[in-house]
């Protein structure tokens, strides 16, 4: 139907109902006239007769009705009938409209916003074809990391996935012949993109054809905004040669808009052949089994009909068969498969978002019970109006619909708008960049099913609180009511709305208790002991094959380096570790470590698995690390001379007993060479905040030189002068040379920035928390106060005192707070485990959390009876009882 | 006045379609009728009365249009459709076999048993 014809159909439907109306008002005038007629007849005057057959007749409203509702298909009326008396009557009472609707908003807001994450991170799958058939594999708790050798076994011998692909970080110094500057992306397979189905947007993919063997593909596959925002969308790009770590690579396609890579938090900005990395890097993962760092992930579709324990139990018997035949290198850990987007972050994502979505469902649940309150209140003071109704015909079951209806209307108007500042809060986040300089993003984006979701939990929560009066509406008797007047008695029983109230109250608890502990948990984890100080110190990070160093080269440039940072005025000591510096991008590497007197070094014969950080000698004092015995690293400890190490404290202690009885003593690594202690550490975090107490060695940076490292550059001086000078030095060396410099503390922002993130999403749900306890409390204490005005007035005229009318005007409100809160406190302590799994160090049975629960509960709670205390002290008995 | 019965469930509308089939009535006309051919035993509850005449009219069994009263005043008039002829006999069967049924039973002693 056109819109014009569809339009004239509803004017006409509108004015056959003004018709029908009408027309039925005057049949029944007509009957009542008739009637009047044979009563005149028996000699009544005129009007005695109409009035008597008015009263023959009954309620004509009530016919009415009926008669509608004979003539069938008038749903739509009523409700529209309905949603009109509805809108009148919110009208009416603006402040109880605005604070139903703004609670609400609240509720589904938080619910929308939640669930819109959620959907981004969990339920919406990726963009790739295909998606249900495509899984990760995932190596014991590691996030996947695996050597090359071992994911070409895999991709060989099983037999339940089509094809394997797998994929490596690549930071690399990506120079166009104008300025080098850092880009990252990914090392993949050959087969990456074949694995994946995606087709290019311009000129081609590599393929297993253009494979052969270690640097044999010098080719680049640039993604779509990376094309965009550093080639201006040139697509003459194609065809372009452009060096990568001073290597040339040969531009050959542009991957789709809609290609961002399988990782959700992390999108590549070029990918290249996984073969070239070595040539790149300077180091060769290709050949090497024992390596964690030769590929992030492998992933591949299942073979039609295969299921995933037959593929997990697949990819397990290969592992096994690894270790069989490389027992040196190779130690069986039981493998599962997981989605492809969190790896083996999916599963603490996802138990964060549950417990997220949980907190979020309690607010609305609150929420719910609040609104409830506020409409047994509100129904209550409609009593006489109910009653008058009811007297005049109606029945029961439309009085119900019209609440209904208020309720529904409500729930619509607040759920709509918190669907829209929950899908502002969505976009900003989707386009929210925390780290300019990491390519991090939320992949959220609001879309048809978070609206259905928000539309529908707000439809729910209308009929959940719209339903709470009910009962006192079945139990009206219109004659007490209209009798009596609306005053009602009050009673010492509980009512519904008490248990509502409190039922209320124990659940904002529970979440000013869930954010309280995570508060102090992050506060805590902040001020934990790092065992370095990164105030103060700047991290100066350099890949030196990204300008070409390689071999006995890069620890004659690094030490240069040190010595040029060391001359920068105010600068008071340098260290240099390779790679990252501790807790940075959570990128630790691990070493096997063994007793001395062990011959046989399988993996599975290591005493234990430290981190390992290369340090120059003066890192420790540079850090801030406290050295508690023997001797800090220095110059001498190079190639030639024999492999030392510092270890931390809990090293030494699991090792050698105690941190004395380390030093000098010996143990040995993976290649069998001994390496002998020489100093002990304080300890310290490695990879996350939230780790139990960790081994660590630090070896001497000269006796294996790598590529990438941090400077820790530490001066007192502005931050961002000492960067400008750090340039300048680095730039004197080498003028091609990519650098990085931030702050120790920014750096650790993005350590921190899960524990923050989950901080702040707790903290908000917990200030939503008070906010809806502060107004049920407020909402009952005043009604309970403007219920017993006249009351408080005669008691005050008898002479009661200040503190015994406040004691009767808010002693329930008061008890129902202690009720309320301390089985929501209880509850919360409950919850400990559920909350220890989103936040560490998280303990409810801290004192402090339970006494600042106390406080911040009490203190609401003054707040939100502060003016309906101050109104029932205000009472002036005679205006009062003169005015009633 | 004579003695009156209870009204059974249902046996309103056939009510209204036998006083509509004898001529055409408005609503008012509907309820007297029924007084008189029931003898005064059947007295019909004026706000009853409508809602049946709205659901006749929209099952099809009756129709109405406007016309002027025997007491010249405006009055909607209400008529048996075809199928409103139909039905009332197929009522009127069934009623009939039911009440010869249920007389017939009423009727039973313990001999004939």
């Amino acid at each position: 139907m056109n819109l014009p014809a569809y339009l004239r159909s509803l004017g006409a439907k509108f004015f056959h109902r003004l018709q029908l109306a009408e027309d039925m008002e005057e049949e029944l005038r007509s009957h009542i006239q008739h009637r009047a007629d044979d009563l005149e007849r028996s000699g009544v005057s005129r009007a005695e007769a109409e009035r008597h057959a008015r009263i023959e007749f009954g309620g004509q409203e009530r016919v009415k009705e009926e008669c509608h509702e004979a003539m069938g298909g008038n749903f739509l009326d009523t409700l529209q009938q309905d949603a009109r008396f509805a809108l009148r009557m919110l009208r009416k009472s603006p402040s109880f409209t605005v604070l139903a609707v703004g609670t609400l908003a609240l509720a589904i807001g938080a619910n929308a916003v939640v669930f819109g994450v959620m959907d981004g991170l969990i339920l919406r799958p990726l963009n790739i074809p295909q998606p249900e058939s495509l899984w990760g594999t995932v190596y014991g708790e590691d996030p996947g990391f695996q050597s090359y050798l071992n994911y070409v076994d895999l991709r060989d011998r099983n037999h339940t996935f089509e094809d394997l692909a797998a994929f490596n970080f690549a930071f690399v110094g990506l120079d166009t012949g104008e300025d080098p500057t850092v880009a990252s992306g990914f090392a993949t397979t050959a087969n990456y993109f074949d694995v994946l189905r995606v087709h290019p947007y311009l000129g081609r993919f590599y393929g297993r054809s253009d494979e052969h063997g270690p640097n044999s593909a010098p080719y680049l596959v640039l993604s779509y905004a990376y094309w965009h925002s550093r080639f201006q969308d040139d697509r003459g790009v194609i065809g372009r040669t452009v060096q990568l770590n001073k290597h040339p690579f040969t531009i050959i396609g542009v991957a789709p808009p809609d290609f961002r890579g399988t990782l959700l938090f992390i999108s590549p900005e070029f990918l290249m052949p996984i073969v070239n990395q070595e040539q790149v890097e300077g180091q060769d993962l290709l050949n090497t089994r024992g390596t964690t760092h030769g590929v992030f992930e492998v992933f591949g579709h299942l073979k039609p009909g295969v299921t995933r324990p037959q593929a997990e139990a697949d990819v397990n018997a290969v592992g096994a068969y690894l270790e069989k035949t490389y027992p040196k290198e190779f130690a069986q850990k039981s493998a599962t498969l997981q989605r492809v987007g969190l790896t083996s972050f999916g599963g603490a994502v996802r138990q964060f978002m549950t417990g997220l979505m949980l907190l979020a469902g309690l607010i609305l649940l609150a929420a719910c019970a609040n609104l409830g309150g506020l409409f047994a209140a509100r129904a209550a003071d409609r009593s006489r109006e109910v009653a008058l109704r009811l007297a005049l015909g109606s029945s029961r079951q439309r009085i119900l619909r019209q609440l209904l209806t208020e309720a529904v209307l409500i729930s619509l108007v607040g759920g709509t708008v918190g669907l829209i500042g929950s899908i502002v809060l969505l976009r900003r986040m989707s386009v929210w960049q925390p780290f300019p300089a990491a390519p991090l993003h939320l992949p959220v984006s609001p879309d048809a099913k978070t609206y259905v979701v928000a539309l529908a939990l707000a439809l729910l929560s209308g009929f959940l609180f719209g339903i709470v009066p009910v009962r006192q509406v079945l139990r009206t008797n219109p004659y007490e009511i209209v009798k009596a007047g609306s005053s009602g008695r009050i009673g010492r029983r509980f009512t519904v709305r008490d248990l509502l109230l409190a039922g209320q109250i124990a659940i904002c608890a529970v979440l000013v208790t869930s954010s309280m502990v995570a508060l102090r948990g992050m506060m805590r984890s902040l001020h934990s002991n790092l065992g370095f100080e990164p105030r103060n110190a700047m991290l100066v990070s350099t890949n030196l094959a990204m300008a070409g160093y390689s071999g006995d080269q890069l620890p004659m440039m690094q030490k240069r380096m040190i010595h040029a940072m060391e001359t920068i005025p105010g600068v008071e000591r340098v260290g240099l570790v390779n790679n990252y510096a501790p807790l940075l991008y959570a990128a630790g590497s691990r070493a096997n470590v063994f007793k001395e007197e062990t011959t046989d070094l399988k993996p599975a014969s290591a005493v234990a698995r430290p981190y390992r950080y290369d340090v120059s000698p003066e890192y420790f004092r540079a850090a801030g690390t406290a050295l508690l015995a023997g001797r800090d690293l220095n110059w001498h400890d190079d190639k030639g001379s024999p492999a030392v190490a510092v270890v931390n404290r809990d090293f030494a202690i699991k090792i050698f007993g105690s941190v004395t009885n380390a030093v000098g003593r010996y143990f040995k690594v993976q290649d069998g060479s001994r390496v002998q202690v020489v100093g002990v550490v304080e300890d310290g975090k490695y990879m996350s905040l939230t780790e139990d107490q960790e081994p660590a060695i630090f070896p001497p940076f000269l006796q294996s030189p790598t590529s990438a490292s941090d400077l820790v550059v530490r001066s007192s001086r502005d931050p961002q002068q000492v960067a400008a000078d750090v340039r300048s030095q680095l730039r004197q060396l080498d003028a091609g040379l990519p650098v990085d410099t931030a702050t120790w503390t920014a750096q650790l922002d993005l350590v921190l920035f899960p524990a923050r993130m989950a901080t702040m999403s707790l903290g908000v749900l917990g200030i939503m928390g008070a906010i809806l306890s502060i107004t049920g409390i407020f909402g009952m204490a005043a009604y309970s106060v403007s219920k017993r005005l006249r009351e408080l007035g005669i008691r005050q005229a008898l002479g009661a005192q200040r503190k015994e009318v406040l004691q009767t005007a808010l002693g329930r409100a008061v008890k129902l707070l202690a009720i309320g809160s301390t089985a929501g406190l209880l509850l919360g302590v409950l919850a400990s485990r559920v909350l220890a799994s989103i936040v560490y160090s998280a303990t409810p049975r801290d004192p402090v959390v339970l006494t600042g629960v106390v406080l911040a509960m009490s203190l609401l709670g003054l707040l939100a009876t502060w003016i309906p205390a101050r109104r029932a002290l205000s009472i002036d008995p005679l205006i009062l009882l003169r005015e009633d | 006045m004579a003695e009156q019965a209870q009204l059974l469930p249902g046996t309103l509308d056939l009510l209204i379609l036998k006083a509509v089939s004898l001529g055409p009535l408005h609503g008012y006309g509907v309820l007297l009728r029924i007084g008189q051919i029931s003898r005064e035993a059947l007295l019909i509850e004026q706000g009853a009365l409508y809602p049946a005449l709205f659901r006749l009219v929209r099952q099809g069994l009756l129709k109405a249009s406007w016309g002027t009263s025997e007491n010249n005043r405006r009055a909607k008039f209400y008529e048996l459709t075809t199928a409103g002829r139909k039905r009332l006999q197929e009522e009127t069967d069934g009623w009939n076999r039911l009440a010869s049924a249920i007389a017939s039973a009423l009727k039973a002693r313990p001999e004939e048993v």
